[in-house]
């Protein structure tokens, strides 16, 4: 077997790196860093995931074809997200929230059938 | 490579490597489908985060967050013990296998033992989605969507670690019979990808449904 062997160490300094990578995060929460925060808090998570992919998943050290499998995944992943939400997000049907990032009036109720009022 | 003909290798491929490589792939395969899905969650989640970021930091800080790190902790431990599982397949060591497989089941039990208290906790402060919703507030609607979907996304990745540990017990019934060895564990193999994938999984979902508004 080809398989590559990967030394424990590699999973020990991953798996280290991760814990401290949790509690960064769990610290970082509680900064105010005021819009930040949710770009940082994903950040940290994509890294992590990466970590666990390349390494743990041995996707490092796997053939092309299956990096190439894995890439184009979450590029469609990619595309669900953005085009979903750029398409939602400019839409005229909306109504802006009030400071408090609350709109109470029924959003949606345009006719489109979701969430006229959700209560 | 002389493993070809040797029992070990399905009919279909030339060589163990073959056979290992093509798993690999459908193996990923499978997993992107699940990407996917869980993709869809976290889309309708970022779209109504955007919507009511106040009701969902609310929401959010009725979690205990403490519980919530706790399980992450505990979920990267097992990812280790899973991945030392499938390098003791690698070496052949059975006995290996069988450890760590059952130490990767055993965080996994932990993980959703802390899972039942924190559901059983919501519970008791009427904060599950549905008629005895209450929580004191202008928008408790809105904190009920936000609980919507901390319980639709956190049960659904619960299934997943049920599905994973029962993968990992059947794993350790056919390592027990001496099914495994350097030349063939690919189902070993697998699941450590099935069980990383539900790893990742969790490690998204903890800072945007527990870490919301700590500030």
């Amino acid at each position: 077997m080809s398989a590559h062997k990967i030394p424990a160490r590699i999973y020990y300094l991953i798996f280290a790196t991760l814990l401290l990578l949790t509690m960064i995060t769990v610290e970082v929460a509680f900064y105010d860093i005021g819009i930040l925060s949710f770009p940082v808090a994903l950040g940290i998570a994509c890294f992590k995931s990466t970590l666990v992919i390349l390494y743990f998943m041995h996707v490092r050290y796997g053939t092309g074809l299956t990096g190439l499998f894995v890439s184009a995944g979450f590029i469609f992943l990619a595309i669900l997200m953005v085009f979903t939400l750029m398409d939602l997000n400019t839409r005229d049907w909306q109504v802006q929230p009030d400071e408090s990032g609350i709109s109470l009036a029924a959003p949606f109720d345009h006719g489109y059938g979701i969430g006229k009022q959700l209560r | 490579m002389s493993e070809a003909h040797s029992g070990l290798v399905a009919h279909q491929f030339e060589t163990a490597e073959q056979q290992r490589e093509t798993a690999n792939l459908g193996m990923w395969s499978f997993l992107i489908t699940e990407v996917m899905m869980f993709g869809a969650l976290f889309t309708a989640y970022g779209f109504y985060r955007t919507k009511y970021p106040a009701a969902f930091a609310a929401g959010s800080d009725h979690l205990d967050y403490l519980m919530g790190a706790f399980n992450t902790a505990v979920l990267i431990c097992s990812s280790l013990t899973m991945a030392l599982a499938v390098q003791a397949a690698q070496h052949g060591k059975r006995k290996g296998i069988i450890l760590f497989l059952l130490l990767t089941i055993l965080l996994g039990g932990v993980f959703l033992g802390v899972k039942v208290l924190e559901y059983a906790d919501k519970y008791e402060h009427h904060l599950i989605p549905g008629i005895h919703f209450s929580v004191d507030s202008s928008y408790a609607a809105q904190i009920e969507l936000f609980y919507c979907f901390y319980f639709a996304m956190t049960g659904l990745h619960a299934l997943h670690m049920i599905v994973g540990i029962t993968i990992l017990g059947i794993l350790v019934a056919l390592s027990h019979r001496r099914r495994f060895s350097t030349d063939y564990y690919n189902p070993v193999e697998m699941a450590g990808l099935y069980w990383h994938f539900v790893d990742i999984v969790w490690i998204f979902l903890f800072p945007l449904l527990y870490l919301i508004g700590r500030s």
